[in-house]
């Protein structure tokens, strides 16, 4: 075992491209944990345990030995994040099992909004933060500038930030002699009993699920009958390791390593990001602190555009959930759309990692309609209802009132695009917090309803700065506020997945411009079609989308049959896209692009 | 046992491919060439015709077409040896429709009498417009007095005369479309073809409308009242429209043409011409080499120009038979078209239609109505599409 006084660890917190991968892959290589022969780029993130991992919500840890100058020899433990916010509690385990951080920072571009969310979650966990200013050989590099943002921005002190370029190498002994000396060695009792932390959690084909753990107190070893502390279940464990970054076998796990487990786990929902694990016999009393259920927040309803595929989207569902726990499915029946199901994710990202994921691997084409949050429905009985689907809605007369979540959002954007980014903010709902500026830069923080967030205010706000903004946020509570069910009748038939909901003073502009929107999306019919937006009984918008006039081929002989009929064969497999509601064919990508605003 | 083809008739359709200039808005299979051999040509296409009716015995023809590129460029002399041919190999009766399409230019016009004399008896003119700006602007190279010149001659000399305008051009406006179909309608003797212009890809006018470059056209609710004004004046003149381009006094018909849209067989002799044949009982789709050159060493070589030939199932047969009979006045018999789907048209939308205006449906017929011929495609989808 290694002494507990010669283990560092550490994650890194960087935005993205500002070198996270590449710094991991230098730290790899230059203390000779993988052969050069086996070193490819980004190899945490090409490792065949998760080929996905970067666009997943998995941890990924790396065992380095390091021969410091002092002679002696180190054993570090990287733990690399998802940087992403919608997977914020599973950064906040991962900091939670490791005692320090390194902060990349791109010396020309300064400090963003994800770096800030990530560094504030490594300053909650009580880390010891060592900046590193990364891409020091460039030009643009303007590193004294950069330190005090930091100081500025982040509040820590950064006049001994490491400069490396991550490219080139340069630096990277200073990097390695930065975590022996200014990171501190963890805490831990081998003789207590088992207390470890279930960093992450994953799916192997072959072995079943494998767990990260981080080892507080105790020792692990292959044979142990574990016991999880939040579900109660015990397993015997088949084995334990580390990872270099491959998955070596060890005897046992001791206090301050981070390692992995298996215990023929059948599935990644039946163990929890943050639960503490411990023996069957003579366990710990108390758990680890900060363990909460994933909690999906941002809903929306997937439908097979062929119905036929029903089953094969059920099927595939299941395969991704043996690997995500976090992400929920419920079937469910649209008048529209058929079958179906109503899926919670942890946020936007997360929605469509699972929805691409669906399509291109198991090749099921899909209408996703307007993501929604949870809402909380008082009814006026006392009982509270969650509503995942505005279609669920009950009577306004048994509603006493409506909570819906909120978020603390952060938004940095240069100088110029700020009245833009305070603009859509206000538009928005938002409620303005803070404001402050870095240099140029200005970091807007603003308490926005998570729904005029979860659709297309990331697109937006790219949109409006150019791509310069950056966002992160957090979901901070209920608050009441005046809701209704929007409803959008086609040829005077409502369309249940077209139904919203919105706050009543945006009501008006926002039915308009859906009214407007699927003028646009829907074509022209033999009849003309009415679309209205409307309150309860309250038509409060309306369009119409006049007859097809004119749509005949002039010449058609002896020669163009079987050109006109090949054409006209195309257009009945493009009929597959369409939805048939009543009389009228709805194109099934007008089911989300009705609801994008260009504000 | 009675063929459905036969509900049709048996056309024969001769391509000539060459044209002295391409036409901006055509995509005809048509090619510039300025040496012609004209005997070879006319052996190849009588060679072909034998071809065809070596797999084709005995068959009355109900009409005789010559098509193109610009078949007026042809000697008489090639015209009446494939006419022979005809004759030789089916039963060409006397008196039966033979057809050609000319260019109203004065050098072709000095040809009429010899086309006469070679047995055509029907010409229809590419006259396109009725004045001298716009008829450069289709990259035609007559004049409108020139036209209506070689129109005389052509009365002078055939009994049956028409003649095509192409109308929603660039730039026209309602009225001056009304004027110019009104004088038209005075020259005309019992027939005219009157068609929108369409945009093709793969034409100058494609290539400009891709680009943006080519300007004036008129918008979806203006040709849709060109269209209704259309109707409405050649109704009033007595030249109904039989076909959604296609007007005449009645019993002036192009008989040829009602081959196609009753959806009978046809024998496509020449470069790219499309057949359709029923053989032992199969309907298949013929096609013949596009490219003039290699259609005709395809012919001398092997005695043959047809590329392909597809065989063609039940559902097409009876979609292509809905596709081209709905654009008659006359429509379709619902009982000819179950009998080649092997099931009836669904009632739905034939109902749902007849709610709208758009088709009328008495006893076996299904007609498309004046409200819904111009949107025919839409009225085809809504009845083929379940």
């Amino acid at each position: 075992m290694t002494d507990i006084s010669r283990i560092r660890n550490f994650s890194i917190v960087a935005h993205i491209d500002h070198g996270k991968s590449t710094l991991a892959d230098r730290l790899i290589q230059s203390t000779g944990t993988v052969a050069d022969r086996e070193m490819k780029e980004q190899i945490l993130d090409s490792m065949d345990i998760e080929r996905e991992r970067g666009i997943t919500i998995k941890a990924q840890t790396v065992r380095i030995d390091y021969k410091a100058k002092d002679g002696e020899t180190y054993v570090l433990n990287l733990i690399d994040t998802p940087g992403h916010v919608d997977f914020a509690y599973e950064v906040s385990r991962s900091m939670r099992a490791v005692e320090g951080s390194l902060l990349v920072v791109d010396a020309s571009q300064g400090v963003e909004a994800q770096t800030l969310a990530n560094v504030y979650q490594a300053i909650d966990a009580g880390h010891e933060i060592v900046p590193v200013l990364n891409k020091i050989d460039l030009p643009a590099a303007e590193p004294e500038r950069v330190k005090e943002q930091i100081e500025d921005v982040i509040g820590i002190d950064a006049s001994e930030a490491v400069p490396i370029s991550a490219k080139t190498g340069l630096g990277i002994p200073e990097v390695l002699e930065a975590i022996v000396a200014r990171l501190p060695a963890p805490k831990g009792d081998a003789k207590a009993p088992l207390k470890a932390m279930l960093v992450d959690s994953w799916y192997d084909a072959y072995l079943g699920v494998v767990v990260l753990v981080r080892i507080f107190d105790g020792v692990l070893k292959k044979g142990d009958r574990i016991r999880m502390m939040q579900t109660g279940a015990t397993y015997p464990v088949d084995r334990v390791g580390h990872f270099r970054p491959a998955m070596l076998p060890v005897d046992a796990l001791y206090p301050g390593e981070l390692g992995f487990l298996t215990a023929s786990i059948k599935q990644v929902r039946d163990t929890r990001v943050g639960d503490t694990i411990t023996t069957e016999k003579k366990g710990c009393e108390t758990p680890l602190p900060g363990f909460k259920p994933a909690q999906p927040v941002v809903f929306c309803g997937l439908f097979p555009v062929d119905s036929a595929q029903f089953e094969d989207l059920r099927d595939a569902i299941e395969k991704l959930q043996l690997n995500d726990a976090s992400f929920s499915a419920e079937m469910e029946t649209s008048a529209a759309l058929g079958f179906g199901f109503r899926c919670g994710f942890l946020g936007l990202l997360h929605l469509e990692v699972i929805r691409d994921r669906l399509e291109r691997e198991y090749d099921i084409d899909l209408i996703t309609t307007a993501p929604s949050v949870i809402y909380h429905i008082y009814r006026t009985d006392g009982t509270m209802l969650e509503l995942h689907n505005p279609a669920d809605m009950p009577e306004q007369v048994k509603i006493d009132h409506i909570e819906e979540p909120r978020i603390k959002a952060t938004i940095l954007v240069p100088d110029e695009f700020l009245g833009d980014v305070l603009k859509l903010c206000q538009d928005r709902r938002g409620v303005q917090l803070d404001l402050t500026y870095a240099g140029s830069r200005a970091m807007v923080v603003y308490d926005l309803p998570l729904n005029e967030v979860v659709f297309d205010f990331y697109d937006r706000l790219k949109s409006v700065t150019k791509g310069y903004a950056s966002f992160d946020y957090q979901v901070t509570g209920y608050q009441e506020d005046d809701l209704v069910k929007m409803q959008i009748l086609v040829n005077d038939e409502p369309v249940d997945a077209l139904s919203t909901m919105v706050h009543r003073a945006r009501a008006d502009a926002r039915g308009r411009a859906m009214c407007e929107k699927l003028k646009e999306l829907i074509p022209q019919h033999l009849f003309k079609i009415p679309i209205q937006a409307a309150i309860g009984g309250r038509i409060i918008a309306r369009e119409t989308i006049s007859a097809l006039r004119k749509d005949v081929t002039a010449k058609c002989y002896g020669g163009d049959i079987t050109r006109k009929r090949k054409l006209l064969d195309k257009q009945k497999a493009g009929k597959k896209k369409m939805r048939q509601f009543g009389r009228v064919e709805i194109p099934q990508e007008a089911f989300i692009n009705a609801l994008k605003m260009d504000d | 046992m009675r063929e459905d083809w036969q509900s049709g008739g048996f056309g024969v359709y001769i391509h000539w491919p060459f044209c002295a200039s391409k036409c901006p808005y055509c995509d005809f299979n048509s090619h510039v060439s300025a040496r012609v051999d004209h005997a070879r040509w006319r052996a190849a296409l009588a060679a072909e015709i034998r071809a065809t009716a070596a797999t084709l015995p005995r068959r009355q023809v109900t009409s005789v077409f010559f098509g193109g590129g610009t078949p007026s460029l042809m000697e008489p002399e090639t015209v009446g040896e494939v006419i022979r041919t005809i004759a030789e190999v089916w039963d060409l009766a006397p008196g039966t429709e033979i057809s050609l399409e000319a260019n109203p230019t004065s050098v072709e016009a000095g040809k009429f009498r010899a086309f006469r004399d070679a047995g055509v008896n029907r010409i229809s003119l590419g006259v396109q417009a009725l004045n001298d700006p716009d008829l450069k602007a289709l990259g035609r190279l007559h004049t409108a007095a020139e036209a209506i010149g070689a129109f005389e001659t052509a009365r002078a000399v055939f009994e049956r005369v028409s003649f095509d305008l192409i109308y929603a051009r660039q730039n026209q406006s309602r009225a001056a479309w009304e004027a110019e179909l009104r004088e038209a309608i005075a020259i005309a003797v019992d027939h005219l073809s009157l068609y929108q212009l369409t945009i093709e890809p793969g034409t100058r006018f494609g290539d400009l409308f891709a680009r943006s470059r080519l300007r004036g056209l008129p918008d979806d609710g203006l040709s849709a009242d060109m269209y209704e004004l259309t109707q409405e004046i050649c109704a009033s003149s007595g030249l109904s429209a039989y076909e959604v381009s296609n007007h005449a006094w009645p019993g002036a018909e192009c008989r040829h043409n009602l081959v196609y849209w009753r959806y009978g067989d046809y024998a496509g002799i020449g470069p790219g011409a499309h057949g359709r044949l029923t053989r032992s009982g199969e309907r298949a789709a013929t096609v013949a080499y596009r490219d003039p050159a290699e259609w005709l060493a395809a012919v001398e070589r092997t005695g043959s120009g047809i590329e392909s030939t597809d065989t063609l199932d039940a559902e097409i047969q009876s979609e292509e038979m809905l596709m081209m009979g709905l654009r008659l006045t006359e429509g379709i018999s619902l009982a000819r078209h179950a009998a080649l789907a092997g099931a009836p048209l669904a009632i739905g939308p034939i109902e749902a239609l007849e709610g709208l205006g758009m088709v009328r449906h008495a006893g076996d017929r299904l007609t498309v109505t004046e409200k819904g011929r111009p949107v025919l495609n839409g009225v085809t989808k809504s009845l083929l599409f379940q």
